[in-house]
């Protein structure tokens, strides 16, 4: 099985997601099981208005890259390839944007001592 | 042969280094041991061991990059022939959608066509050192993404199909309208790319659309001796040389059309086909059957809405409806603004315009393309309708 980083990219704030999206981001990892690949974690990003950025030494308020839709989580994705991968991605909820699937090069998981 | 060998490997590169390492050995051994029985299996399988072994040595060094082997078991080492779905698995890899366009095209011609990478660059009229890094790049995204080397699942057939047709349209393309005696490797695209729609249709016998690619390519090659003349000048279809078109070309093309449209609701490149064949088939210019080709043309707009598809339908309205009918149709894609920059835009107005008898207008509308177009040949048709209008 092959890994990916699935970003979702979304121009609808997260608390302004209605809740049928709500529950098919809830429901997606069963879904994405069902068809033969594995969510392995997820992460749900705060609105961008709520970023830090810092280039060198300077900090700025706000995300690191301006784009017209925020990156409003990512989550990792077991699949046996790219089609498969695409296939499964695919059906992430979107209302008004898409998603982006990348290759990892690796997935580690660090645990306090 | 590469086909065979990325079975094994599943990795694009290795299988281009142990092919040519086959083909090295070949080169020592036979003039020493004589030639096998068959030439092409014994390459094969030297490829195949040769990959094998570079893939062993690889694994171990790179144990978290693990490269996949083709499931399924052992090969039958001795006497493997290529299977046929072996090409096929190779043109969907290189064309899959997750490719830009240009990637798509340069690994075909590349992989399966086995062009070498100074004359991939030679055709779209770019250094080698780019098209090598093009090519670089679009290998390691299929390694590194995990593009699979497989023949789509039917439910994504057509839409993957689809992209490796245009492919091969963008390819002949590419070939047709450098003009002859400009570019030998630009000219031998249009060969390369019915060679690939004949594989195509061979490998994939059921699917329509490739036949009607294929109808498609075969009109137009029917018919290319005759789009210049004896300079190099460009001619219209109403002032081509009909007798000589290649005939038997067009036969064929039409067979294809015929048992497409018989086996169910015609595509974009059988629709085109048809057209192309209609044109092709009618004895003079003033002959064609052109409120048969209007409809087709409605058909294919309802299909494949594309601006361009719209502009081609505006010609044939004005040979039905006279060439006001033309010129507002034209009018109302202009307006849409989506072909502000495409040529044929501008000369099909021009032409429209002149055919009414208002030459100011002409002359202004082939001047915007002339300024549109990149190609000596084309340049020196417009030029001279222009002249002829002042």
């Amino acid at each position: 099985m092959a890994r990916y980083a699935v970003l979702i990219f979304e121009k609808v704030p997260p608390e302004q997601l209605p809740p049928e999206v709500m529950r098919g981001h809830m429901e997606l990892p069963d879904r994405i099981a069902e068809r033969g690949g594995r969510v392995l974690a997820g992460l749900a990003l705060e609105p961008e208005a709520t970023a830090t950025s810092i280039r060198g030494d300077v900090l700025t308020d706000g995300p690191f890259i301006e784009t017209k839709e925020a990156l409003g989580g990512i989550y990792l994705l077991e699949a046996r390839d790219l089609d498969h991968a695409l296939a499964l991605a695919g059906m992430t909820p979107i209302v008004d944007g898409g998603v982006e699937v990348r290759p990892l090069i690796d997935f580690a998981v660090l645990e306090a001592p | 042969m590469l086909a065979a060998t990325v079975r094994v490997t599943r990795d694009l590169d290795l299988a281009e280094e142990a092919v040519q390492d086959a083909y090295e050995r070949a080169l020592r051994t036979w003039p020493r041991d004589g030639v096998p029985d068959r030439p092409a299996a014994w390459l094969v399988t030297v490829a195949k061991r040769t990959a094998l072994n570079l893939l062993r040595r690889r694994r171990t060094l790179e144990a978290k990059l693990p490269l996949l082997v083709e499931r399924g078991g052992e090969e039958d080492e001795e006497g493997d022939e290529l299977f046929p779905d072996d090409r096929l698995r190779l043109i969907f890899i290189c064309c899959h959608p997750a490719l830009g366009r240009r990637a798509q095209v340069a690994l075909t011609l590349r992989l399966v066509c086995g062009v070498v990478t100074p004359d991939v660059a030679q055709a779209f009229l770019v250094s080698e050192p780019t098209m090598a890094a093009r090519l670089t790049r679009a290998k390691r995204k299929i390694a590194t993404a995990r593009i699979p080397f497989a023949v789509p699942a039917a439910e994504e057939l057509p839409a993957r199909l689809d992209a490796a047709l245009a492919v091969i349209h963008l390819l002949y393309a590419t070939g047709h309208t450098a003009p002859s005696g400009e570019s030998l490797v630009r000219d031998e695209l249009t060969g390369r790319a019915l060679d690939l729609a004949r594989m195509l249709v061979a490998l994939l016998p059921g699917e329509r659309e490739a036949a009607g690619l294929l109808a498609l390519l075969l009109v137009h090659e029917a018919r290319r001796p005759s789009r210049t003349d004896a300079e190099g000048r460009f001619l219209r279809l109403a002032e081509q040389d009909r007798r000589a078109w290649d005939q038997a070309l067009i036969a064929q093309a039409d067979a294809l059309i015929v048992g497409a449209l018989e086996a169910g609701p015609p595509g974009r490149f059988v629709l085109q086909a048809a057209i192309a064949a209609l044109h092709a088939e009618a004895p003079s210019y003033d002959a064609t059957d052109w409120p048969q080709i209007l409809a087709l043309y409605g058909e294919l707009l309802r299909v494949w809405p594309s601006p361009v598809v719209a502009l081609n339908r505006a010609v044939a309205l004005a040979e039905v409806q006279g060439p006001a009918a033309g010129l507002a149709a034209v009018e109302a894609l202009e307006e849409d603004g989506r072909l502000a920059g495409y040529r044929y835009l501008h000369s099909t107005k021009a032409d429209l315009l002149q055919r009414l008898d208002r030459p100011t207008e002409a002359a202004a509308a082939y001047r915007e393309a002339l300024e549109l177009s990149g190609n000596a040949a084309e340049q020196e048709f417009l030029g001279e309708r222009l002249r002829a209008l002042t």
